[in-house]
């Protein structure tokens, strides 16, 4: 016989479970399992690099030694031209940061909810919580190349201007760009396991089309509305002015637009999201 | 009167499964072909109306929970029981919100916790120390919440010396009882378990069992799937019995673990082997027949707990001057021994040299012994000096049932394998009610 308790409980939650019912405090949740949100990140980056040698070194190497190698072929070989008065290579690398970011994101994302598939059918904890987790993991490798850019500009003694401080902003948009279609294709993943082969290609095409080997500004005038459907448009464009400093304008009106396309697809991967979730366990 | 916690109404979780057409009525091409179309359109039916690809020629459903509707109050200790694929595993699913259910209602009040596999989230390539963190707050705990019990939880699973090697070179006792430790110190309103203590050897079965015995002492509410039928007697008030999806009982933890064990088993009432020549013994002799005999005398199997009754063995001595003895044992539902009893004080025949033919042995067994519940009986022949001739396990069932004399008025469970009526003896001592006063001494 269990002691009845003499004081009050506090105020409990109720949790109604039905179906087809959506969760009422889902976003309370969420916040209540914020630490398992770091922890997964942790978790992911910690994995990489156990039991080797050099370690934590390797996620250095690999950036310099693809920044070297595009400061060469891109900027001495090639002879390609550059925006303004800003060498090419920094120009490439200033873009290929913020597309390495998304592009990295998305393909984890995707992948996120298959791969933690004995977390999902065993454990609740609110999904959205997975697929965030690997867009944390993507900003740490981020970081760590914009160290390296800083080391490209004092190589070429280039000195950004105060638009440096609105990086924040950009980086910001970059997780959300890669987010929003991060969610639904990993939602879409869990059921049907086509949009596995989809991603990459889809990364690699994207890799060409996005300004990240040339400036946006070589798009003829007319064309640059619907240029700007690619979201990475307006992030890559926003990078390169905050880094490069004001010689490379913005195309406000394109900026605009790649900024209403990332708030949509981000409300259209969440919602999707939310709707599948359900039935993850079931499908996994 | 505690308040619901768990209440569940019509509860219901359907799954949609295939199969694959026969291979034989397939030979022709032709038939592939259109068997193959035929899959793709439902495919890409399926796919436009948002229904998840099942694969297989014709698909059908299945309903792992039907219409399923209980109530759990706080504090609760609760097993649920029954076959492998009753449903159990399905309900833990949809009450810890894993799944959803396709029908019907569960309102929950309180925090659940579910433990249902041991080591959810371990990684391999993480250190001991580290999947302690990484499996806590999967399972839901603060990082200040498992730092403060970091240390209890190292104890419990004694695995100090190896906590910063990699999980992946634990040994399997090493890693499930890591794992344990950390699941046993949460502390949730609401626990739900499903059969993990079914892991490591039997200390640690103990210590898990002992463990889970606390936290449903403290007033937790406990939810425990188990096929293990002691533990789930020793923890539980209640038990719920699952069959087929669907609620098959509901009450006092002995009456339904007798109602699960009655599944599928056929009734013995007694033994018999009319032909020497296939009846269990060798040359020296060889059983009969086992029966059990109510005060009357009839043959029965199902005897009031005020009754006496004979367990009766008839068997034949085949070699004149042989002594001979048997030996009965009875055993509970879930193999537990009662007592075993040799029949070394019967005056007439023990250790005296047997002629040739048939003998019966019968011993009677007391009334206000056992405890209510089934029994089963096992038969042993033995000749000169104890040698084994024969063993004969579950011969006849036996079931005794509470006639009222030893329990009196109270009408709970009566605890315990044995049901002796023992005398009580109380007395008035004094009427001084503190104790620092000391008691008058005795005369």
């Amino acid at each position: 016989m269990s002691p009845e308790s003499s004081c009050t409980p506090l105020k409990e939650p109720v949790l109604v479970i039905e179906p087809g019912r959506t969760e009422q405090n889902y976003w309370a949740d969420l916040w209540r399992y914020r630490e398992l949100f770091l922890i997964l990140a942790w978790r992911d980056i910690s994995v990489r690099y156990k039991q080797t040698i050099i370690g934590v070194l390797w996620a250095i190497i690999r950036p310099f030694l693809t920044m070297v190698v595009f400061t060469v072929i891109f900027g001495r070989l090639a002879g390609l031209p550059s925006d303004g008065n800003s060498p090419y290579a920094l120009m490439v690398f200033a873009a290929m940061l913020p597309w390495s970011l998304f592009s990295t994101a998305l393909g984890e994302a995707s992948n996120s909810l298959i791969g933690n598939a004995h977390l999902i059918s065993k454990v609740y904890f609110p999904r959205l919580i997975v697929p965030t987790a690997t867009v944390v993991t993507a900003f740490v490798d981020f970081l760590i190349s914009f160290v390296i850019l800083l080391g490209l500009m004092a190589y070429y003694r280039f000195a950004p201007g105060w638009n440096i401080l609105l990086l924040p902003v950009f980086i910001f948009l970059a997780l959300l760009a890669s987010l929003g279609p991060g969610l639904w294709i990993t939602a879409l993943n869990v059921k049907y396991r086509d949009f596995r082969y989809v991603i990459p290609f889809v990364v690699q095409f994207g890799l060409y089309v996005s300004p990240v080997g040339f400036s946006s500004n070589v798009i003829p005038e007319k064309w640059r509305m619907l240029y700007s459907l690619n979201p990475m448009v307006g992030v890559i464009d926003g990078f390169r002015w905050c880094i490069l400093g004001g010689d490379i304008p913005i195309y406000r009106p394109g900026f605009a637009f790649s900024l209403v396309i990332v708030l949509f697809f981000l409300w259209l991967g969440i919602s999707r999201f939310r709707r599948m979730e359900k039935s993850f366990a079931d499908l996994i | 009167m505690a308040d619901i916690v768990i209440q569940a109404e019509s509860l219901g979780k359907k799954y949609t499964i295939g199969h694959q057409a026969g291979n034989g009525s397939y030979v022709a091409l032709r038939d592939v072909m259109m068997q193959n179309a035929r899959c793709l359109w439902r495919k890409t039916r399926d796919l436009l109306r948002g229904k998840p690809i099942v694969q297989g020629d014709t698909t059908e459903e299945v309903w792992a929970l039907k219409d399923l509707s209980f109530e759990i109050r706080r504090g609760e200790a609760v097993g649920i029981i029954g076959r492998n694929g009753a449903g159990k595993s399905t309900l833990l699913k949809v009450l810890s919100r894993i799944t959803e259910p396709s029908a019907g209602r569960v309102t929950i009040k309180g925090r659940v916790a579910s433990l249902l596999e041991v080591g959810t989230g371990f990684h391999p390539e993480l250190t001991g120390r580290e999947n302690i963190y990484l499996n806590g707050a999967i399972l839901g705990m603060t990082r200040r919440e498992i730092k403060s019990k970091f240390d209890e939880i190292v104890a419990f699973a004694e695995v100090e010396r190896f906590l910063d090697t990699p999980v992946k070179r634990y040994s399997s006792g090493m890693y499930v009882r890591l794992a344990f430790a950390v699941a046993a110190h949460l502390e949730p309103e609401i626990m739900v378990v499903d059969e993990v203590l079914a892991v490591g050897d039997a200390a640690f079965q103990k210590k898990c069992l002992g463990k889970m015995g606390q936290v449903a002492q403290k007033g937790r509410t406990v939810l425990f799937v188990s096929h293990n039928l002691v533990a789930v007697r020793n923890l539980c008030s209640r038990v719920i019995l699952l069959q087929g999806g669907e609620l098959a009982e509901d009450g006092l933890t002995t009456h339904v673990i007798d109602k699960y064990l009655d599944l599928g088993r056929e009734d013995k009432f007694e033994s018999v082997w009319d032909d020497p020549a296939h009846a269990p013994g060798n040359h020296v002799c060889r059983l009969h027949s086992v029966c059990v005999r109510d005060e009357s005398g009839m043959k029965a199997n199902v005897i009031g707990s005020d009754q006496d009754f004979d367990i009766e063995i008839e068997y034949w001595n085949l070699r004149p001057n042989a002594k001979l003895g048997s030996t009965v044992v009875i055993f509970n539902q879930e193999g537990t021994c009662i007592f075993s009893s040799i029949s070394n004080h019967d005056a007439h025949w023990h250790s005296k040299p047997r002629p040739a033919g048939l003998f019966r042995g019968a011993c009677h067994v007391p009334r206000r012994l056992l405890n209510e519940g089934r029994y089963n009986i096992t038969v042993i022949l033995f000749s000169d000096n104890y040698s084994g001739v024969c063993r004969v396990d579950e011969c006849v069932e036996l079931e005794i049932s509470d006639t009222g004399g030893v329990r009196g008025d109270f009408l709970g469970e009566v605890l315990g394998v044995v049901r002796p009526m023992l005398e009580w003896t109380v007395q008035y001592l004094t009427s001084e009610t503190d104790s620092s006063r000391g008691l008058p001494h005795e005369h």
